[in-house]
């Protein structure tokens, strides 16, 4: 396993299987009366958000807590820390109390990269979405509910995406988990296709190991799993659309495009959503709709991440990995 | 006065000969040269070019004496071969005004490592919305006849219009930083596949080439005579080709790491490549290099743009934008043009010294070397391979981009009317 976690790029195949496979067993402790685990115990983690984002921090805390690690939640945002050099005066102070991993949220693309090499600390760091470059762990927790929902919770052990047809609809050019998940469902095997309007696609995506298309009529037929991004209603001042209505009719996920999609396939999103204008409450609302599962998969996904990175030794839950782990 | 003889240089890259300096001029060029009472500079291997001239250096001085002020840049200067510098006009206050330009004036001259030529803004405070006084600018004692908002675009039609036609009266130049600024909201580095990729925001190659275009079309309605700054893509070399063939009276300059880096190296997030115009493709890198050889671009200018380390040490985002290059820069076209056999050194001697006077009228400097002309004269180790100490540059700031870099020649002795201001590669 690699030593921080900045970009679903860095992982290999058998590195993300072996995630999303550790992330089952994680599962598992949900199921249990007392969902907690002693295997960070002694271990510090700092949540370091220097950007609003209350779902992604709790979902770490969350799991660093069911791990038993000592957590510090720091959050730069509304503080005198706003300015750039901060980051490594922020970084070298956590350092200095010892912490083995930082879980660093940020406005500015490459600011966890950074982190990670610019010889500032020594901690772990795990990139929790870094402006709108990358935010791995959404991916990995993506990627996790669509094994479970296409491949089987327990048949899809071992097994990655290969074939599957994921389309993801919305501001590509402002999301890193549109980047994240390129990246990975491709490592995965499965064939992304993007779906947007002409302004909301990056230039220079045609290296992306993805398909673009501007008409989602007709992609969704052939999709076995559709996430939807989100969409700022304040891209609608600067011209990327001319109307909310017209993005809503031409991209947006409602009854009758839902029912155009094979009946197995998913609907996702990463939240929060935008009811009625990317996607409309009958679909929100739907079974086919992920939403709150990707949420309790995050929980999963992201004591799968700490584990591995920093769990050293120590089984996880069970003693079926014990090969994996040896090997690191 | 004293003498000073350089024994056995290659002039330009020419065959060896001999150049005696005699007080501030050349007195003799020629073979077998003796002269009682000269110090001898042996040069055997050596190129000798005339002074270097940079039409685009960031002094910093008056008010980030922090980054660069006149007397450290003009030491870098010296140490990388250069006689005169274009100190641009972002300071604080702003060069605005005959009394700012006047000061920058003076302090080069008084610390006397480097000609120092101020740069007036051309809009007041560089906010592109009134002239600045470009006249009592030119009148006073530092004779400014080159203006620019480097930094900023000059992207008012009119106001770009109206400084073009107001120089004329002076024969002045105004020097356009290329930048749309609604094009380039919230860019950090060239837009691309390698953009598109780390998630930063996209400065496209057609916001500075719609500004040049325009440009170079204003300069031919009104008769008038403007230069690029820093061109950057291989988009902008068409324009200015198309403009040269139409008889438009346009010149251009590229800058040594435009020659040679290229926006794969953001993947690295460090901040040191961070620079505006930013780096772009290998295709623009080739394209540059060729045009620059071919004299659609007509000079080399550093861009020299020091910054604290602070500014450089943080994430990309909050880091300044630009390099240092005084020290570099001769080496870089070395590599990039020499070694690759597309310029000689008469070549480089046209670009880095000869047309950058020119352009900027720095009377004595970019001459001939021959006997009378003034004795500003820079003798380059072409053989010497070795790689960039920052701990060693005299500039302020140690932002380079090729710190641990190999690269080829180093200056040895720099002349500014024919005294030493660099020996042996070190400073006097």
């Amino acid at each position: 396993m690699l030593r921080h976690l900045i970009s679903a790029a860095d992982l290999t195949r058998d590195d993300a299987v072996l995630i999303l496979d550790t992330a089952e067993e994680m599962a598992r402790v949900a199921d249990r009366p007392i969902k907690k685990l002693p295997t960070l115990r002694g271990r510090t983690v700092v949540n370091l958000f220097f950007e609003d984002s209350t779902r992604t921090r709790i979902s770490f805390e969350a799991a660093e807590k069911r791990l038993s690690a000592d957590v510090i939640n720091f959050t730069a945002k509304g503080s005198s820390v706003s300015k750039g050099e901060s980051l490594k005066d922020t970084a070298q102070t956590l350092e200095a109390m010892g912490v083995d991993a930082v879980v660093i949220r940020h406005g500015a693309s490459g600011a966890p990269y950074r982190l990670a090499n610019s010889g500032w600390i020594d901690a772990a760091v795990i990139n929790a979405g870094d402006g709108t470059h990358q935010h791995p762990t959404q991916a990995l927790l993506d990627a996790f509910t669509m094994r479970r929902r296409l491949v089987g919770r327990d048949t899809g052990l071992g097994q990655d995406l290969d074939g599957r047809r994921i389309t993801i609809v919305g501001d590509i050019l402002h999301s890193r988990v549109a980047r994240s998940n390129v990246d990975l469902l491709h490592t995965l095997g499965a064939e992304v296709t993007l779906v947007a309007p002409p302004t909301l696609v990056p230039v220079g995506v045609g290296n992306w190991p993805c398909e673009v298309s501007y008409d989602l009529d007709a992609v969704l037929p052939k999709s076995d799993a559709v996430m939807m991004l989100r969409v700022q209603r304040e891209r609608m001042n600067a011209a990327f659309f001319p109307t909310e209505r017209e993005y809503s009719r031409r991209y947006g996920l409602d009854g009758d495009r839902m029912a155009r999609m094979p009946e197995h396939a998913v609907v996702m999103h990463p939240g929060p959503m935008v009811r009625g204008m990317e996607i409309t409450a009958e679909v929100a609302d739907s079974e086919r709709c992920t939403v709150v599962e990707q949420v309790a998969n995050g929980v999963s996904i992201r004591m799968a991440v700490l584990y591995l990175l920093l769990g050293g030794n120590e089984p996880a839950v069970t003693h079926t990995r014990t090969e994996e782990k040896s090997e690191r | 006065m004293s003498k000073i003889l350089i024994r056995g240089a290659k002039v330009l890259g020419h065959d060896p000969q001999d150049v005696l300096i005699d007080g501030e001029t050349i007195a003799e060029v020629g073979t077998g040269l003796t002269a009682e009472g000269a110090e001898v500079v042996e040069a055997e291997g050596k190129v000798l070019l005339p002074g270097l001239v940079d039409l685009h250096t960031h002094l910093r001085e008056p008010g980030r004496e922090d980054s660069e002020t006149v007397l450290t840049g003009t030491r870098a200067a010296a140490s990388g071969g250069f006689t005169a510098v274009f100190a641009m006009a972002n300071t604080f206050p702003v060069a605005d005004t005959a009394g700012v330009v006047e000061q920058v004036y003076r302090l080069g001259r008084d610390h006397g490592y480097c000609d120092v030529q101020p740069i007036g803004a051309v809009t007041v405070g560089l906010e592109g919305r009134k002239l600045a006084e470009l006249g009592a600018m030119h009148e006073s004692a530092a004779g400014v006849t080159v203006f620019s908002d480097d930094g900023k675009c000059v992207h008012d039609a009119v106001i770009m219009r109206r400084a073009l036609e107001y120089v004329k009266a002076f024969g002045g130049v105004v020097a356009q930083h290329a930048q749309e600024p609604r094009l380039t909201e919230g860019a950090e580095m060239n837009e691309g596949v390698v953009s598109a990729e780390l998630g930063l925001g996209g400065w496209p190659a057609v916001a500075e080439e719609s500004i040049i275009a325009r440009d170079v079309l204003l300069a031919e309605h009104v008769g008038s005579r403007v230069h690029i700054c820093h061109l950057s893509t291989a988009g902008s070399v068409e324009i200015v080709r198309w403009a040269k063939s139409r008889g438009i009276d346009v010149t251009a300059e590229v800058t040594p790491h435009h020659l040679l880096l290229t926006d794969e190296l953001v993947r690295t997030y460090n901040p040191v490549y961070k620079v505006n115009p930013p780096l772009r493709t290998e295709r623009d890198v080739l394209a540059l290099r060729e045009a620059l050889a071919d004299g659609t671009i007509d000079i080399v200018a550093t861009d020299h743009a020091p910054h604290p380390h602070e500014d450089k040490d943080c994430e990309w985002a909050a880091a300044a934008m630009g390099m240092v290059g005084l020290e570099t820069a001769l080496s870089v076209v070395q590599e990039t043009m020499v070694d690759t056999g597309l310029l000689t050194w008469a070549g480089v001697a046209e670009r880095m010294s000869a047309k950058p006077a020119e352009i900027g009228g720095a009377d004595g400097h970019g001459r001939p070397v021959s006997a009378g002309e003034p004795a500003n004269l820079t003798l380059v180790d072409t053989a010497y391979r070795g790689s960039v100490d920052p701990a060693g540059f005299a500039s302020r700031s140690r932002n380079t981009p090729y710190e641990g870099r190999e690269l080829p020649g180093r200056v040895t002795h720099t002349w500014l009317r024919g005294k030493a201001t660099l020996v042996d590669g070190k400073l006097t």
